[in-house]
């Protein structure tokens, strides 16, 4: 019997085919082509060893076709491989990257998320460089049916191994029932969100719920999971506010591209169509006191037309937006991020509360205005945001009162 | 060559042979430590009495101009590289000698192309003896696998020159493949169907050879100008059908990257620039014609724009980005060493300010100094640096020998020479421990840029001190060069066989590195 894994296409890079064949006698029998033999074909035998005696296999054939596969890429290729061929439970895990089990929070910001097809390796190498807000590794419509089970070892292995520096680590599962059986290959391996896609009852949330608890009782992982459901059809935007509501769901998104085939209407760059939809989302995501996160923009050859689209979108109520190229990212973060006009009033805001709560009083008004509660907590919100894409230096109210 | 007896230990650690194709030779000494004395080299005397008293010095064919140019065996033929990967010329001169049965012919080109591969048949036949210039693709592998009659020998733009200038290489017949030129032997680069700019990579060739013959597809009557190649030095000229495949001469490179990694290391090493004050009004700059380098000028036009100020001069490889930043005033002179685009060719046609240079004014060791060390910050790039700054260009990590160094080596002589490259190519680190092949010392470069990180060259205080504070990555070579393993692992320690296959020449003749053939 044999099997392969992986690709070794014209185009594909960092990547390997891995070919097995089991064997009766003979040993195991290794053969590597790879265009960095010179430098790492003993590291690569030997990963292939290691790999093998893990899954017990005493004769085989392998062929290794490299084209600069990392180690953590390599072995999710061998793995796949092996198992196609041998019926086993166990795993070989590459070692888990400290930096790479820090829980992420609640309400951290999202304002970028990059989404990573989760069977392409070069794609991940250097998407930390970019300093998405989150990654999202997906396991859904950007891999081929016949892929997923590779996908999801290799989306494993990266979450373990690969470093996407601060971004925090999100899983988009596929539509449930198959989603159910991702969260087995993410969920122990410090995975901080899972996107589930195409949601339209906080059924679907509780299931997932139920799912993650159960496999961190197994496993001892003990991160909290966040979850971000994709609202892309009209039952989902009807039923977004239970959604919103559900256990550990952290921000709703729109999924646009489905929405509108379900609507039977084109996408277009202005959007009139999908307004209604827009607004729910956010409406319910606010509702419920969670982040709403806008669909991704599909032309990525049109910058302008993108900004446009984020300062809309900012203009609804959305907080953030999904980026399917990393040059999406710097546009997607300056115009979510605070304007100056806004930055300078919320300052005043929070000047003029922090005196008045100094003296004790109650009421507070900026000129003719009411400041009650919820505009100060706004002004701190765009504070903290401006601090944090280098429009505000953090110290600026000393600095401001010298 | 095996003879390990005339191996020697350089200036720079590394073992290279005394003795190169039967000729003696100097090891690398240093920057700046080896002086030769003497007088330069003296072409032959000529007499005016002896060519045509019409000044048509029209020969029928290009072999018959080979043949009156006293074609025989072991002579040393130049060709250059301004048609790139278009170029007809140099083949056909080899498919000619091989039809008259010459032999050992070393062919120096001022660079090869892939258009030149198949040249390889009259290397494995003995038609050509070795090659003195550069080696790339298949040219390199060939040279790699040991399968070269003689040791290729590596040199610079300005080693070139050099090397012309001093008599390390006496040229037997130099021949110009010229876009325009009249029967007088004045030519150009700037007019006819060939137009690639300019002809500066010949012009020690028309001035020192034997023999010059000048090709071209476009002949002009007398007078042709500018005469970048001036007919007083010319023997034979020579109309042919075609010299050049125009859209290979300006072909390929000069797109803006799309690759978003790219466009951040172009990025980071523009703010590099901004932050460590190089730019500023009057500066001055050389980028190359790469994807990463080409969006550094634009960033660099971007940051001029917005701060009002201009650059003084920009050195080329000049293409449309750099001819827009002319015509817009953000920069006030091109000096151009060669033309990547055909809004280059026209700028360099139309614009007084579009300057024509050569590797004598540039880049020349021989010269009373040269313009690449008056630049400001250069931008080149690099297959592998090492933890002490040295940097490769002909090499690849496998030990193969792919690219020619061009003016690489002269203009790291510029006040700060920057380096963008990825921290890891696939899986293979670029910042190593030690480079494979060194061809050029760490003390000439000061800044490696990778999206991960910007290391300085320790003996650059005082860059240090100008972005410290900075919100740039700035980390150590070491640092980056740990991270860079982090993520691939250690790689092993090549192993070649000692047959050495190539040299690589510094700038001033001495033999900074050899390559070895690869084991197979």
């Amino acid at each position: 019997m044999i099997a392969t894994a992986g690709n070794n296409g014209e185009k594909d890079r960092s990547d390997c085919l891995v070919t097995i064949e089991l064997a009766q006698s003979g040993g195991v029998r290794i053969e590597v082509k790879s265009k960095v033999k010179a430098l790492f074909g003993e590291q690569i035998e030997s990963l292939c060893h290691s790999v093998l005696a893990h899954f017990s296999i005493q004769h085989a054939i392998l062929k290794i076709e490299d084209k600069g596969a990392l180690p953590f890429v390599m072995a999710a290729r061998l793995e796949a491989a092996i198992k196609q061929v041998v019926d086993s439970k166990l795993q070989y895990l590459p070692e888990m990257l400290p930096e790479n089990s820090k829980p992420s929070l609640a309400d951290q910001p999202r304002i970028s998320r990059l989404y990573l097809p989760g069977n392409t390796p070069s794609m991940m190498l250097n998407a930390g460089i970019h300093k998405p807000n989150g990654v999202i590794l997906d396991l859904e419509d950007s891999v081929a049916v016949h892929k997923k089970n590779e996908a999801r070892l290799l989306v494993r292995n990266a979450l373990r191994s690969h470093s996407f520096m601060s971004a925090e680590r999100m899983v988009r599962i596929n539509q449930l029932p198959m989603g159910l059986i991702d969260l087995d290959y993410v969920v122990p391996h410090h995975v901080n969100l899972i996107l589930v896609p195409k949601c339209e009852s906080a059924a679907q949330i509780h299931s997932i719920n139920e799912k993650i608890k159960a496999i961190q009782k197994e496993s001892g992982a003990k991160n909290p999971i966040w979850l971000m459901p994709i609202i892309e059809s009209a039952l989902g935007v009807v039923k977004s506010y239970e959604i919103a509501q559900a256990d550990n769901v952290v921000a709703l998104a729109i999924g646009l591209e489905d929405y509108t085939a379900d609507l039977g209407v084109s996408r277009t760059n202005e959007g009139l169509e999908s307004l209604f939809a827009r607004s729910q989302v956010v409406n319910s995501s606010k509702a419920a006191g969670i982040q709403a996160i806008d669909s991704v923009f599909s032309d990525v050859g049109n910058n302008i037309a993108l900004m446009e689209n984020v300062k809309a979108s900012k203009a609804l109520g959305f907080e953030g937006m999904g980026c399917i190229h990393p040059r999406q990212i710097p546009i997607v973060h300056e115009n979510f991020a605070p304007e100056e006009k806004e930055i300078a009033l919320a300052k005043r805001i929070v000047t003029v509360y922090n005196i008045a709560t100094e003296k004790g009083l109650g009421a507070v008004s900026l000129g003719t205005k009411m400041i009650d509660a919820p505009v100060v907590k706004r002004a701190l919100r765009t504070i903290d945001q401006a601090i944090a894409f280098g429009r505000l230096d953090k110290n600026w109210s000393e600095l401001e009162s010298e | 060559m095996e003879n390990k007896d005339t191996l020697v230990e350089n200036a720079i650690g590394r073992m290279v042979p005394t003795v190169v194709n039967g000729k003696p030779e100097v090891p690398y000494q240093g920057v700046g430590k080896y002086r030769p004395e003497g007088r330069k080299f003296g072409p032959r005397i000529s007499s005016c009495a002896d060519f045509p008293a019409d000044g048509n010095k029209l020969v029928s064919t290009l072999k018959q101009a080979l043949i009156q140019s006293g074609l025989k065996d072991g002579m040393t033929i130049s060709t250059h590289h301004h048609f790139r990967n278009g170029d007809l010329v140099a083949v056909k001169i080899f498919d000619i000698a091989a039809e008259l049965g010459i032999k050992d012919l070393v062919w120096f080109p001022s660079a090869s192309f892939e258009c030149h591969a198949p040249l390889t048949k009259y290397l494995e036949d003995g038609t050509i003896h070795h090659i003195e210039g550069s080696m790339n693709g298949q040219l390199g592998k060939f040279t790699s696998a040991g399968k070269m009659k003689g040791v290729g020998v590596l040199r610079s733009h300005g080693g070139r020159y050099q090397a012309v200038q001093d008599g390390e290489v006496q040229i037997d017949i130099a021949v110009i493949a010229a876009p325009s030129a009249d029967s007088f032997g004045n030519a150009n680069g700037v007019e006819g169907l060939a137009a690639c700019g300019l002809l500066g990579f010949a012009l020690a060739d028309s001035q020192y050879a034997d023999k010059v013959i000048v090709v071209t597809d476009n002949l002009v009557p007398f007078p042709c100008v500018p005469w970048h190649i001036q007919g007083n030095y010319v023997d034979h000229v020579v109309e042919v059908e075609q010299v050049g495949i125009p859209e290979k001469i300006v072909s390929g490179t000069t797109e803006v990257t799309k690759s978003p990694d790219r466009l951040l290391l172009a990025e980071l090493t523009a703010k590099f620039c901004e932050q460590a004050g190089i730019i500023r009004d009057g500066f001055s700059f050389q980028a190359g014609a790469g994807g990463t380098s080409l969006s550094i000028g634009i960033y660099f036009a971007e940051m001029l724009k917005a701060k009002g100020m201009k650059a003084r001069f920009a050195r080329g490889g000049s293409n449309k980005y750099l001819v827009e930043m002319l015509e817009a005033g953000l920069v006030e002179y091109i000096l151009d060493g060669q033309t990547f685009d055909l809004e280059g060719v026209k700028s360099m046609r139309n614009n007084p300010n579009h300057v024509n240079t050569s590797p004598f004014t540039s880049y020349n060791y021989h010269g009373k100094g040269n313009f690449a060390q008056l630049l400001d910050v250069v931008i080149l790039g690099a297959t592998e640096v090492d933890v002490n700054f040295n940097a490769n260009v002909v090499t690849h990590s496998d030990g193969a020998l792919l690219h020619g160094i061009g003016g690489w080596q002269n203009c790291l002589f510029a006040k700060c020479t920057i380096l963008p490259v990825p921290l890891f190519r696939d899986r293979i680190p670029v910042i190593r421990e030690e480079v494979t092949t060194i061809c050029g010392p760490g003390e000439l470069i000061d800044v490696i840029v990778t999206e991960r990180g910007i290391a300085i060259n320790p003996l650059r205080t005082d860059l240090l001190e100008k972005v410290k504070g900075s919100d740039l990555p700035i980390k150590t070579i070491h640092e980056l060069k740990e991270e860079a393993e982090k993520i691939c692992g250690i790689p092993s320690k090549q192993i070649f066989d000692d047959e050495i296959v190539a040299v690589v020449k510094w700038v001033d003749g001495t033999i900074i590195d050899a390559i070895r053939k690869l084991r197979s």
